[in-house]
């Protein structure tokens, strides 16, 4: 294991990691440098509150280092001088007032000189009015989708990195899990307010480097803000346990200038309309197998698996003639729509079924509705594709125009 | 009176010893051989954590079955491991300390540990169900659990069982502490060990049954068409965190309040001088868990609560590290110019010390609102209540064993044995959390089975380091079979410094504890 990790990354060998540790204890000592705070601790702030966050942190870690030192100080000096093996005989002393009033009283006066900036700080940061631009943010298991209500934008941001490198049968990129295909594009130099929710569980968004973290909860939407300073790429992740995909829901936010933002804006109309004309056209089978295959890794491989084999007991095969059993309410919901035969083998069943699974989900299981998340080429691309991969051959080809008879 | 004692005086042998036992030392020892057991279980989850994230990409697990393990190994470590544990140690001690014969309800004694191995089968299955065990993370959050499959409600029943068991034994505990001490054993008398049990039994009255209640809602959602937890049908998401967090924060001093009180028997015998500040201590004890009912919404300070809500919590999370410190610069000044000798379970207690504050202070800067935006949910919490939990309660756990077991067994423990155990549990304990700290400022979330290439080094030493320190504790079994199994002979009072009705019996010490109550001076 360590020879393969070795040739893998010859310019890392693993003293490398080990005096990056060293060097960490030298910095919890105080004796740190400057250069070394990068890695060892907050990424870079490009925000105002970020800027905060991390001066705040340099407070509280200079006073705990400082606390520590004298404690320990204390107590290792006892240690030293206070032993039996020297032959030091105890003292008899068991109690002070004075003492523990003062060890009572010094640290809640530290306590106090630390709750004030911290207010400060916190009363800055939930003040989200006089924003310039609104961006709505929903989770979704495992996907993020943003809305930008004014400008009349909103699009899905997956994960992008290949199922072949977390599988590790490709080599990893250089931004693994950090990258999705469609980032977040926003404006620096003004106040951007974020309005987070979320479509099933508890999702939260976090972006490092914006000292932003708010929870997406399903039902209520929770407001944030930030004002970003430099253009760059900013990346971040989930950071609510939110089930089986938790660790592949990354975000992923562009930071450009006002100009280059209002070009996108364009764009971005621009490219909704070609796609709502794609709904309305009629697709070759072969288009609709590519694009069916791009859906299908987006959307469905998380649970079905980018082999459509699924998972025994949670998610269903997709392939018709495998076994399956889980739970007896899901059972039930599959047999129903003519998916499971008696004898508990998956099956192909009608077209009309299958396009309303994609649409609707099914309730009491983690199948989730797809009918606001993918228009009507996108389903009938990606309906069309799962009946004929996987050692399907129904044959069957769905146009966009049938998922709009269902929907 | 004859045919009365006789019946006392009655051992029954084999396994209808230990089923029908109502006596205090065989019901302890079972829980802390229960306890012992499931934190090898718990631990074995960790290796296969810490294996699957020794390298990025998904190696030896799959994503859902890695959250089961996240799962299962928070809930069998904190309510299979650590309580368990320390009611073994209340069990064997807390008659000892007072002059008792026995705790007052011995057959509810024996009730509340058979609970628990049926408990534990009932949670553990449900790895074997269709949908396994829950992938919730130990914190159950709805609408998660909502979603989850069978073995969320396994998981539900066995927290009802675990609840029922953890009051029943508080109860005793209160009813033994309050009712039968010995003449002369004012309640400012007591043993600290004592007071702290006292105090943490209370505390598991208080909220094992919110704990229950809430995991009942779930329930109710799931299966019975109520809402509370889903915004859809008018409830709140949300409510659920603070119901759990009401329990749970109280819960996190339950764990580590019991540590205090062998803490606070351990520093001053091998210091040779009585415990500094006692009083204080009692009071500062007393304060930690009173503050523990008002700090639950620190754990969600990225819910979208008011303001001054999310101020009240920061002052009043920041106030606990007031009788926190009390307790550490109490412990300190009793090692102060005492004569200090550093066998095994001082050992531990000063490792204790040292790293539970360390895991203080990062609490210290998670209360701080704006900066645990950044430090929430990520490896850096995993960091600070491993430190609080393992170098706090466990540690505190395998000093208290040390300190302890040549009384319970009459034989003495190998030395340099439970040295070589103190220091590769600290150096490999270390190994594994202290680099979690960076990992979380980093930008690693929790519960992830994979992540991002920057981590990769850092996660390489920390799953070295948990290697290391799983493989470390075979060593502490081994030291506990020799001990039990023979050694040199104990004396009634082991430690040249210890003071306590306990040292006042032989060792290993008679089958009821004080047949005729001790007179306190």
């Amino acid at each position: 294991m360590s020879l393969s990790f070795m040739k893998k990354k010859p310019s890392r060998p693993l003293n490398v990691a080990w005096a990056r540790f060293a060097a960490a204890m030298a910095l919890l000592l105080g004796v740190g440098t400057a250069s070394a705070r990068v890695r060892w601790n907050f990424q870079t702030p490009v925000t105002p509150m970020a800027h905060q966050i991390f001066h705040l942190q340099d407070i509280m870690f200079g006073v705990c280092v400082v606390i520590f030192v004298l404690v320990f100080g204390v107590m290792f000096y006892s240690i030293f001088a206070h032993r039996k093996s020297k032959g030091h005989k105890p003292a008899t002393f068991h109690q002070s007032t004075t003492v523990e009033i003062i060890w009572t009283a010094v640290p809640f006066l530290i306590l106090v000189a630390i709750a004030v900036p911290a207010t400060a700080t916190l009363i800055k940061m939930e003040n989200t009015s006089g924003s310039a631009l609104t961006v709505r943010i929903t989770g979704y298991q495992w996907k993020w989708h943003y809305t930008y209500p004014a400008q009349g934008i909103g699009f899905f941001s997956d994960l992008s990195t290949p199922v072949a490198q977390i599988e590790n049968q490709e080599p990893k990129g250089k931004h693994y899990l950090l990258q999705v295909d469609h980032p977040l594009v926003l404006p620096v130099g003004e106040k951007i307010r974020f309005q987070i929710t979320s479509k099933d569980v508890i999702h939260s968004w976090w972006v490092p480097s914006f000292g932003v973290k708010t929870d997406a909860i399903p039902g209520f939407i929770n407001q944030t803000w930030t004002e970003i300073d430099v253009p760059g790429t900013y990346r971040g992740q989930c950071t609510e346990l939110c089930g089986m995909g938790h660790a592949f829901m990354p975000i992923v936010v562009k930071a450009v200038s006002q100009k280059d933002f209002q070009k996108w804006v364009t764009a971005q109309k621009a490219l909704m309309v070609a796609s709502a004309a794609g709904s309305s056209k009629t697709w070759t089978e072969a288009d609709l197998l590519s694009h069916g295959k791009t859906v299908f890794a987006a959307n469905c491989a998380a649970c079905h698996q980018i082999t459509g084999q699924g998972i025994p007991g949670t998610f269903p095969p997709l392939s018709a003639g495998k076994k399956f059993s889980a739970a007896p309410a899901m059972l039930q919901q599959l047999r129903g729509r003519g998916f499971l035969t008696k004898d508990g083998r998956i099956v192909m069943g009608p077209v009309k079924n299958h396009l309303r699974i994609v649409l609707q989900g099914i309730p009491g299981t983690p199948m989730p509705s797809f009918a606001g998340q993918l228009n009507d080429a996108d389903i009938a691309a990606v309906v069309t594709y799962e009946r004929n991969s996987f050692g399907n051959h129904t044959g069957d080809v769905i146009e966009p125009s049938q998922v709009a008879a269902v929907r | 009176m004859a045919s009365a004692a006789a019946i006392h005086e009655e051992h029954p042998v084999g396994l209808k010893r230990w089923l029908f036992t109502t006596n205090h030392k065989d019901i302890g020892t079972m829980y802390l051989v229960f306890s012992l057991l499931m934190f090898f279980v718990a631990g074995s989850f960790a290796m296969v954590i810490r294996a699957e994230l020794f390298s990025p990409g998904m190696q030896i697990v799959q994503p859902y079955f890695f959250n089961e393990l996240t799962t299962m190994h928070g809930l069998v470590m904190i309510f299979g491991a650590i309580m368990p544990g320390f009611v073994g140690f209340a069990n064997w001690l807390l008659p000892m300390m007072i002059g008792a014969p026995d705790m007052a309800l011995p057959r509810l004694n024996n009730w509340s540990f058979w609970i628990l191995p049926f408990a534990f089968t009932l949670m553990l299955s449900s790895f074997f169900v269709p949908g396994g065990a829950p992938g919730t993370g130990w914190t159950m959050y709805a609408p998660l659990s909502i979603q989850a499959g069978i073995g969320m409600d396994m998981v539900i029943f066995s927290i009802h069982l675990l609840g029922i068991s953890s009051v029943l034994g508080a109860i005793n505990i209160i009813v033994t502490i309050l009712n039968m001490r010995a003449p002369g054993m004012t309640l400012m008398k007591m043993p600290m060990f004592v007071w702290t049990w006292l105090i943490t039994a209370f505390l598991l009255v208080a909220v094992m049954p919110v704990l229950a209640g809430t995991v009942t809602m779930v329930l109710m959602d799931r299966h019975f068409g109520t809402h509370f937890f889903d915004a859809a049908g008018g409830g709140d998401p949300v409510l659920y965190q603070h119901l759990f967090w009401f329990f749970g924060h109280p819960e996190v001093y339950i764990m580590i309040l019991p540590a205090f009180g062998i803490i606070s028997q351990i520093i001053p015998t091998f210091s040779r001088k009585p415990l500094f500040g006692y009083e204080s201590m009692v009071y500062a004890t007393a304060s930690i868990a009173f503050l523990s009912f008002i700090v639950w919404g620190h754990h969600m300070f990225t819910v979208g609560m008011p303001a001054a809500a999310e101020m009240f919590f920061m002052y009043s999370t920041m106030l606990i590290a007031v009788p926190t410190g009390v307790k550490i610069f109490n412990w300190v000044a009793t090692m102060w110019r005492g004569s200090l000798s550093f066998e095994t379970p001082m050992l531990f207690a000063i490792g204790f010390l040292v790293m539970f504050t360390i895991g203080g202070l990062s609490g210290l800067m998670l209360a701080i609102v704006p900066a645990d935006f950044q430090y929430h949910n990520t490896y850096f919490v995993v960091a600070h209540f491993h430190y609080v939990l393992f170098s706090g309660a466990a540690m505190a756990m395998m000093g208290g064993c040390y300190y302890w077991l040549p009384k319970w067994t009459g034989h003495m423990y190998n030395e340099t044995l439970g040295k070589w155990h103190f220091w590769l549990t600290t150096i490999f304990f270390n190994l594994t959390f202290f680099p979690m700290h960076f990992l979380g400022l980093a930008g690693m979330p929790r519960r992830v089975p994979d992540y991002a290439l920057q981590f990769t080094d850092l996660n390489r030493v920390a799953s070295i380091g948990a290697f290391g320190l799983g493989m470390s504790q075979l060593l502490w079994v081994y030291v506990i079979y020799q001990t039990v199994k023979g050694g040199k002979k104990a004396a009634s009072k082991v430690w040249e410094g210890a003071e306590g009705l306990e040292w006042t019996l032989t060792s290993p010490p008679p089958y009821h504890s004080f047949a005729t109550a001790p007179t306190v001076k």
